[in-house]
């Protein structure tokens, strides 16, 4: 079927794309560079928007830290960034504080590490990967695009409205997000955030569909689905998640529209606030919870899956070496995606739902560490006897691994129903979930965004910036995060304004101005990584095609990019992405455009 | 002092940047590169990352032991409830799986890393797979779980299942919610809440229990919840506005507020408010805070400003769910006593039926009228007042 298909788009494409670069010149400025229809292009869309959106959520980190750390002190760049009326004389008030978390939350899980670390390399890896010229609808695709850029925008303005925007955290549970009289923020920015979010929705499934529809049907010929890179598996099945999940989300959001706006009772009930019985009866908050977690903990696979496939593919090419067990590799995302389905309730093990539910997601949750632990092992065997090209990708595939290890074994108290009742809601949880989805998820995204860069600007980055890059954030990310486990187990709850009310807290107050000061360090080295990433894009040295001397597809296109990737036809395929180092042949890697030698055999299950 | 802390950590990371760029920088002379591609990592870019991953993974270790070192007294200490032990235990023994498998995957991880490092001339050894080793990690973490998820719900399933009627002498309290405080109210002599509903809130019946439920008369409410040391305490919790999150963390208990609903929890606290400010661990904690406080309090007086108060050891309940701006201070306090002390606390107290007749007779009687709960079930005829036999019961009951 995938030969078919692919004789069809190759007759097709092959003649498009002959026209589109003959007349190259009548391309207009705004064809190319903005209502774009190219993957690639868009993919750089993607990129350059998520950064964006990750410096503002960083940023926020960095304000809301200092006010944990340095309670109710008045600091200048406060009453610059948030001006007098968020933060009187310089001290940040109260719900803004909230304010900040929330935005934080919101940004860096949806508009950061879904679509901009998925929406990036879906579209720049998935056609060129499989052997395709574009994604199957380049218009969805591009729509996808600007759908995401109007949900952005939405987003960034509700941080200007007056009464501040959504702060109910990224959780947004009722009735704090449903009721502007229990908080400034659920006003018109909660209004502004479900807006933006129905939108982020509605383009991340038309990405995703997208993704699904290329890699089923676009497939160049020889490319079976046990010889696609893991990268292509993992954004293949994150799209899957994604499809199944955030319709769900998309349902919490309206339901909630409709409580907050035509007087529903979805989600609220018996509820006296402000001296007034407001009218709802019979809602549940716990309904909300369930939906949203239906889609929130899938989401954090979604956050995750492309990190790893993207991992894998780095650490196997620099490593010279194959991914180790890629079988076990595609069974374990698999078995991630269907795993991640079913155990949202584990973030409500108090929610008071009932505890025999709690059991089952306990179960649930503890067997999806089975498959993560057989990732991780993987990965370490990938390194074993490897001949390890120490490139600034490489570094934080590594880091990727060591901080997914360190985070995702918290997950075993976490997932523990019983361990759950006094670790819930506080520093410990936020210490987990950073490492094993946040900082993971980041160093996924920077490995990529270090090693395809020359896919996607035709250029190198610095590599001794990336060293330097690599190794302060590193530091920086455990000096973060490791003390978050302590203060967690003591009992500090999230998102307290100050813990200054309570004079048992007050033996913590060192360890989070430590937490502080290595975040605004790490923080600031993000800017060696930003100038880098910026100034490689213009005076970066020119790359060639295959700086990696990788296996895959991509590294068979010309180094400028054209329309339809590949100048005459589409590559065909012979062999799977990871014949690195294999005896019999002279060079340390064989492209998977590369017949079987006469009598070669595979030295893999396939 | 801490901002000398700052200007050293900048000062000390600026050499830092300054020492690596340097290195990395004579790495490049006369570098031979794996391949001739500009910006690819040379031989010694792999052999000086190598040699930092080694050392990264002493940093791990270093800074767990000194983390654990330097924080690990700041834990919350003795459990103060009859499940505590048994929480806490289960706790050690995940945190010492989790901590033994970090050791070693951690210094597999790290130390591939440094050995494995690339040379010009090496090859990578072709190691496709091994079923024998994917099944050895699989079937490993398999049996780890299935020990940890079988105590898990073992003490879940002791913890959580109320055996409500079985615990005849069992104290109901109920805990309730609001922006931004707790209150509470006591069963009384009959052993029986009576039934609320947030309709009912009225001068001084501020948790809206229905003065016509027989089970309401005796009822007790406090702001300050008391508990008598050793007796099964069956805690309804109720939340007049948002969710809140009822975090009692000495007694290793923690459950949701939820508007529209009663959730609850029980436990059976163990020590007193008395021995635990006696507790050893307590004790160094407290001075420790102490120690801070007064260094605070010179500090504060030294600008003109107000000492602030020694501390003593108190339990607390504390919200633990975002529930609006001033969510950070949302807070109780817990007294355990023993039985004749709590009794005699408790009956000190006025019930809720004297408190509401007391308050009718001194407020003007037109303003009772226009509030009247009959009035406020009028207007709202699709609601049933009597919310607790209405609202679902979070827990399941055993029978």
């Amino acid at each position: 079927m995938s030969a078919v298909g692919h004789d069809e788009i190759h007759a097709h494409g092959g003649h498009d794309h002959h026209d589109a670069h003959d007349h190259h010149h009548q391309q207009t400025f705004i064809e190319k560079y903005i209502f774009s229809l190219d993957h690639k292009m868009i993919a750089k869309q993607y990129l350059l928007t998520g950064t964006l959106m990750g410096i503002i959520g960083i940023v926020m980190s960095l304000l809301f830290r200092m006010q944990i750390a340095w309670p109710e002190e008045s600091f200048t760049i406060f009453k610059i960034l948030l001006g007098d009326k968020f933060a009187p004389d310089g001290v940040m008030r109260n719900d803004i504080y909230l304010a900040l978390v929330t935005i934080h939350g919101t940004i860096m899980v949806f508009f950061v590490l879904t679509a901009g670390l998925s929406g990036t390399f879906s579209n720049l890896l998935i056609p060129l990967q499989i052997g395709a010229r574009d994604m199957a609808s380049g218009f969805m695709n591009m729509l996808s695009y600007w759908m995401f850029f109007i949900s952005a925008v939405i987003m960034v303005c509700s941080l200007f409205v007056e009464a501040g925007p959504a702060s109910a955290g990224w959780t947004i549970y009722p009735p704090l997000s449903a009721l502007p009289q229990a908080i400034g923020g659920s006003g018109l920015g909660m209004t502004l955030w479900l807006v933006s979010m129905a939108i982020f929705i509605a383009s991340s499934l038309m990405g995703s569909l997208n993704y699904v529809v290329t890699v089923i049907n676009l497939r160049t010929k020889g490319m079976s689905m046990t010889r696609l890179p893991l990268t292509i598996w993992a954004l293949f099945v994150t799209a899957i998640i994604g499809i199944v999940s955030f319709p769900v989300l998309l349902s919490a959001a309206l339901l909630l529209i409709m409580d907050r706006s035509f007087g529903t009772s979805f989600f609220l009930s018996d509820i006296y606030i402000a001296g007034e019985v407001l009218h709802y009866q019979g809602g549940s908050p716990v309904l909300f919870e369930h939906l949203f977690w239906f889609l929130g903990h899938p989401e954090v696979y979604i956050v995750i899956l492309p990190a790893m496939g993207l991992v894998s593919e780095i650490m196997t090419s620099n490593a010279r070496k194959p991914i180790f067990g890629y079988r076990a590799m595609i069974a374990s995302i698999l078995a991630i995606a269907f795993l991640s389905t079913i155990v949202w309730g584990h973030h409500m093990f108090i929610s008071g739902m009932n505890p025999f539910l709690g059991s089952v997601f306990t179960f649930t949750t503890l067997l999806i560490a089975i498959p993560s632990a057989v990732k991780a092992f993987n990965w370490i065997t990938t390194l074993w006897r490897g001949n390890l090209q120490m490139n600034p990708a490489m570094l934080f595939s590594i880091g990727f691994v060591s901080t997914f290890i360190t985070g995702g074994l918290t997950g075993i108290i976490l997932g523990d129903s019983t361990l759950d009742i006094n670790v819930h809601d506080t520093y410990f949880v936020v210490a987990h979930f950073h490492l094993v989805m946040g900082i993971s998820a980041l160093y996924g995204m920077f490995a990529g965004i270090y090693h395809w860069f020359p896919k996607l600007y035709g250029r190198m980055m610095n590599k001794t910036l990336g060293y330097i890059h690599f190794w302060v954030t590193a530091v920086c990310a455990y000096g973060v995060f490791f003390p978050m486990h302590f203060i967690g187990m003591a009992g500090l709850p999230r998102r307290y304004y100050t813990n200054t009310n309570f004079p048992l807290f007050d033996d913590l107050a060192d360890v989070n101005v430590i937490i502080t000061l290595f975040a605004l360090i790490g923080a600031a080295f993000q800017l060696v990584f930003l100038w880098n990433f910026f100034y490689s894009m213009f005076k970066g040295k020119k790359a060639i095609q295959n700086p990696w001397r990788a296996n895959t597809l991509e590294w068979t296109t010309p180094v400028e990019h054209i329309h339809g990737n590949w100048p005459g036809a589409i590559p065909e395929v012979y062999r799977w992405p990871y014949d690195y180092s294999k005896p019999g042949h002279d060079e340390d890697f064989v492209p998977q455009t590369v017949p079987m030698k006469e009598g070669e055999e595979e030295l893999h299950h396939s | 002092m801490t901002s000398l802390l700052v200007i050293v950590v900048l000062v000390l990371l600026g050499i830092a940047i300054w020492q690596l760029t340097k290195i990395f920088h004579l790495t490049q002379v006369g570098a031979a590169t794996y391949n001739e591609n500009p910006e690819v990592a040379s031989d010694k870019d792999n052999k000086v990352n190598g040699y930092l991953m080694f050392g990264f993974l002493g940093f791990i270790y270093v800074f767990t032991i000194y983390s654990i070192s330097k924080w690990g007294n700041l834990l919350l200490g003795t459990p103060a409830s009859a499940h505590g032990p048994q929480y806490d235990s289960l706790m050690s023994i995940s945190m010492w799986i989790i901590g033994i498998v970090q050791v070693i995957t951690q210094f597999l991880l790290h130390y591939f890393a440094f050995i494995y490092r690339g040379e010009i001339g090496k090859k990578a050894f072709y190691y496709a797979d091994n079923d024998k080793l994917e099944f050895i990690w699989t079937i490993i973490p398999v049996i780890v779980l299935a020990g940890l998820i079988l105590y898990g719900l073992y003490a879940w399933t002791n913890i959580m299942f109320i055996d409500e009627e079985s615990k005849e002498d069992a104290l109901y309290v109920e805990v309730y919610g609001k922006q931004f405080n707790w209150e509470v109210r006591y069963a009384g002599k009959d052993g029986k809440l009576g039934k609320a509903n947030i309709r009912y809130i009225e001068g001084v019946n501020t948790l809206g229990v229905d003065m016509g439920d027989a089970n309401a008369q005796d009822d007790i409410q406090a702001s300050e919840l008391h508990l008598p040391k050793g007796r099964q305490v069956i805690f309804k919790f109720r939340s007049q506005d948002v969710l809140h999150s009822a975090y009692m963390p000495h007694f290793r208990a923690q459950m949701n507020v939820v508007p529209g609903m009663v959730t609850q929890f029980a436990f059976v606290p163990t020590v007193t408010t008395d021995e635990m400010r006696q507790d050893p661990a307590i004790m160094s904690k407290v001075a420790h805070i102490n120690e801070l406080r007064s260094k605070q309090s010179a500090k504060a007086t030294a600008e003109g400003g107000a000492a602030v108060e020694p501390y003593t050891f108190d339990y607390l309940l504390l919200c633990n769910k975002i529930c609006g701006a001033s969510h950070y201070n949302m807070q109780m306090k817990v007294v355990v006593e023993d039985e004749a002390t709590f009794n005699k606390w408790l009956n000190s107290k006025q019930t809720l039926a004297a408190a509401v007749k007391e308050s009718k007779k001194d407020a003007a009687a037109p303003a009772t009228d226009e509030t009247s709960p009959e009035k406020a079930k009028d207007t709202t005829n699709t609601t049933k007042p009597d919310s607790t036999a209405t609202m679902t019961v979070a827990q399941v009951t055993k029978k």
